[in-house]
């Protein structure tokens, strides 16, 4: 079995901050894997601005600050990038398993950076009553769709739940030609930015309801429509305030849960209900050498804490490889 | 020419049991579906369950295939190679009422030749259930029953009976049906008109509307709902046996079981419908199964639910109905098929066999029946690493992960449409793909591409579950 100092699993901007400041701080042998063909994770699909205020000063897409990382760390010799590589088993002693082009291979590094993001959470697990038809999206699934496929998920859109993709989804929506006929939200204030709301919502003048419940999703084939009703400050449905919006899609933007099932599987501590690890220190986990970061380790809402935390975790390990010496 | 031996309107677990069962004999056998795939109707909202046939009047129909049923599911299983879980089931009592009725179901059971059953204490509970509730006194035990895919018995059926000379036609919906001359039956259908000495009428929700089409009107098919609950397969250790109270006049109840994937699953409710394309879920339903759940498991909890979805039993009074329709010579109705219908289908497919035999055909079996379908691959599922290894050597394809929350690579889902997938749901049925914990987030832009390349489609015609279901509206990477 080969043999690694440090592994970084995920080439997003997590993974590349943490292996980039790993190498800043003395280690010298990484592999960093990463499932897409390409570096930058979710970064590549958020084509709206606003990533590096803090970290750069400057205001950029999302592929514009994933590129700068990818420039600064594919420029360091000793960290070997493979992509299309996908882990499919972990260990408690760190023995990796993954797949990458031409075969599967074993690994068993010294220490282990998770970096592995976070996933939307969806409408299974909100129970929305109704129909399982067509054109229910979570909002990074129709975010990718139209910016990464170019295709137009639907024409008459409403939101559940207002988080900031939901609110973006909202914008690009509308200039996609489409109508944003709703966002609907249970709590009284949105989930998502300040300035989200501003620029995505206000902005274009899209209604946004709040203390609202989605009661029901109707359509056979693909939607048709959706029943909103208000709730009372219990979140109880007052059901005379009940109206039906007719649409064709539907977007989820209802939270975010941590990637931790590989660590689980290790067998590490893990939070039931935020699926974050549990340890004794920030990045750490309950398995010696086993550290995670990024939207891993606390979903961030703005990708610059993002990298600052990697790069905190990148050091970390350094440390740790150092005492283990 | 459409000219046909017997007909097969249906394609759910029970039109499929039969095509496979009539596959042995030298005779033409077509088998249609009105959806886009096979399973797309009742069946595909099936709990999965092999009853052991212990909530079933002992003079029914329903009760003698059901036992039947369950010895020929076993058998028939091995030769198509599913997973069939034997895990049996509890029937459990709360007050001394309920002792007294379950050693009459013992008893109805036992006379109908359930093998195995026998009534056990709080002690064994305790034991072997630790998370029943500690108000049960008492249970039912009976060790045959087990957990199947139902919408992956139907694929498996479909393609062992294509396998020997079955053919079958999806997307041809039966408009019309003439029958002037005895054993002379005219089917005309979204897809053409087919011609057969015998139509066999195995269409579920709408068998009533079929057999009206031939003049035979004295029963009426009516939907009862029922709304179903997966849970986390976290919770996969939650139970050991299949659970249920004790059965009420229309139905089994509300149960735990679980999928043959190792899902705990809740529900059915039982509610009568009059549309029978209402596959909604409720909010009433979710109260009504988390309520009656946690009468049996008190643990349960809201957020262990991961997915759910409703089915609709075809229900045409108490028994099933299976017959000739001597009215109509060469048409035969096998409607009213509920609970136990997925157990019973193999023993339906026989009698339906025998009928035909009675009504003059001849029925002289094929030299050469190929009774054996090789497994599919699932590699990550079964985790043998080794073989993973092997076979990804063979065929880079394997080791392209599409779904990581399943682990189904590119060349599983390839393999599912060569054997009849066309919709993503179809992928979903056969290899998991999207029904992990991210419910497809991940892989649906890339299972829509291998469904276009397989199928020479464009992106936006690429469906959900067929026509009107499609994705996406519009293709704008082509400028």
């Amino acid at each position: 079995m080969v043999n690694r100092e440090l592994v970084v699993v995920g080439g997003g901007p997590a993974g590349m901050a943490a292996a980039i400041s790993a190498r800043e701080n003395g280690v010298k042998d990484i592999l960093l894997i990463e499932r897409d063909q390409y570096l930058g994770g979710l970064l590549n699909q958020c084509i709206h601005t606003g990533f590096g205020i803090e970290y750069f000063k400057e205001i950029l897409t999302g592929p514009e600050y994933a590129d700068r990382f990818i420039r600064k760390m594919t420029a360091m010799s000793d960290i070997e990038i493979s992509l299309r590589s996908f882990v499919v088993n972990l260990k408690r002693d760190r023995t990796l398993t993954y797949l990458s082009p031409g075969g599967l291979c074993e690994l068993r590094p010294r220490a282990l950076i998770m970096a592995t993001g976070c996933r939307e959470r969806t409408r299974e697990m909100i129970n929305v009553p109704g129909s399982r038809p067509a054109g229910i999206f979570t909002a990074g699934l129709a975010q990718k769709l139209i910016n990464i496929e170019g295709l137009l998920p639907g024409l008459e859109v409403v939101i559940i739940g207002s988080g900031d993709i939901g609110l973006i989804m909202a914008r690009r929506f509308t200039l996609e030609g489409a109508r944003v006929k709703a966002i609907i939200e249970i709590k009284n204030c949105a989930s998502g930015l300040p300035r989200n709301m501003v620029q995505c919502v206000e902005d274009f003048d899209i209604p946004i309801h709040f203390k609202h419940k989605v009661l029901k999703i109707s359509g056979k084939s693909r939607v048709e429509s959706i029943a909103v009703a208000k709730v009372d400050e219990n979140n109880i449905v007052i059901p005379a305030t009940a109206f039906t919006v007719t649409c064709d899609t539907v977007l989820l933007s209802v939270g975010l849960i941590l990637e931790n099932e590989l660590i689980e599987m290790a067998g590490a501590d893990i939070d039931k209900i935020t699926n974050s690890p549990v340890s004794t220190d920030l990045n750490n986990t309950s398995i010696p050498g086993l550290f995670v970061c990024g939207n891993a380790f606390k979903v961030y809402d703005y990708v610059d804490s993002v990298t600052a935390d990697s790069e905190l975790s990148g050091k970390m390990a350094a440390e740790y490889l150092r005492k283990c010496r | 020419m459409n000219n046909y031996d017997v007909c097969i309107m249906g394609g759910g677990v029970i039109g499929t049991a039969i095509a496979r069962e009539l596959s042995r004999y030298k005779i033409n056998t077509v088998l249609l579906e009105k959806e886009i795939e096979l399973s797309f109707g009742v069946s595909k909202s099936n709990s999965g369950i092999i009853h052991p046939g212990t909530q079933n009047s002992p003079v029914s129909l329903k009760g003698k295939l059901c036992v039947q049923g369950n010895i020929l599911t076993r058998k028939l299983s091995r030769e198509l190679s599913i997973d069939f879980k034997e895990v049996g089931e509890l029937i459990v009592a709360f007050n001394e009422d309920e002792v007294v009725k379950l050693l009459q179901i013992k008893k109805d059971a036992e006379k109908l030749g359930v093998p195995g059953l026998k009534m056990v204490t709080i002690a064994w509970l305790r034991k072997h259930e630790p998370n029943l509730s500690r108000s049960a006194i008492g249970a039912l035990y009976s060790p045959t029953a087990a957990v199947i895919s139902p919408y992956r018995w139907v694929y498996n059926l479909a393609e062992n009976a294509l396998a020997n000379g079955v053919r079958i036609f999806t997307e041809a919906k039966v408009e019309s049906i003439r029958a002037r001359n005895p054993y002379e039956i005219h089917i005309t259908t979204s897809r053409g008109i087919f011609n057969s000495r015998f139509a066999i009428n195995a269409c579920g929700l709408y068998a009533d509307d079929v057999s009206n089409m031939v003049g035979i009107n004295d029963f009426r098919i009516c939907p009862r709902k029922g709304e179903e609950y997966l849970l986390d397969k976290k919770r996969e250790n939650m139970t050991k046996h299949l659970i249920f109270p004790l059965p009420s006049k229309v139905s089994k109840g509300i149960l735990v079981t679980r999928t043959s994937d190792g899902n705990p699953m809740i529900g059915p409710t039982s509610e009568e419908v009059i549309d029978k394309e209402d596959l909604s879920t409720t909010a009433a339903g979710l109260n009504k199964v988390l309520e009656n759940a946690r009468r049996l498991i008190p643990s349960i909890k809201e957020g262990d639910i991961i997915a759910y979805f409703a089915g609709l039993r075809p229900t045409a009074g108490d028994d099933f109905i299976i017959r000739h329709e001597d009215r109509v010579p060469g048409f035969i109705n096998v409607a009213g098929i509920q609970s136990p219908g997925l157990t019973a289908a193999p023993a339906i497919a026989l009698m339906v066999t025998d009928i035909l035999r009675r009504e003059g055909l001849n029925l002289e079996k094929k030299r050469v029946f190929h009774k054996y379908r090789k497994k599919e691959y699932h590699l990550f599922a079964d985790k043998k690493l080794r073989e993973a290894k092997r076979l990804i050597k063979r065929d880079p394809e394997y080791g392209d992960i599409v779904c990581r929350c399943e682990m189904v690579s590119a060349k599983e889902v390839r393999e599912a449409i060569k054997r009849g997938a066309r919709t993503l749901d179809g992928i979903k049925f056969r290899t998991r793909a999207q029904a992990g914990r991210c419910h497809g987030s991940f892989c649906t832009t890339r299972l829509m591409k291998i469904l276009s390349e397989e199928m020479k489609i464009p992106l936006v015609d690429v469906s959900k579950r067929g026509n009107g279901s499609e994705i996406v509206v519009k293709d704008r990477s082509h400028g």
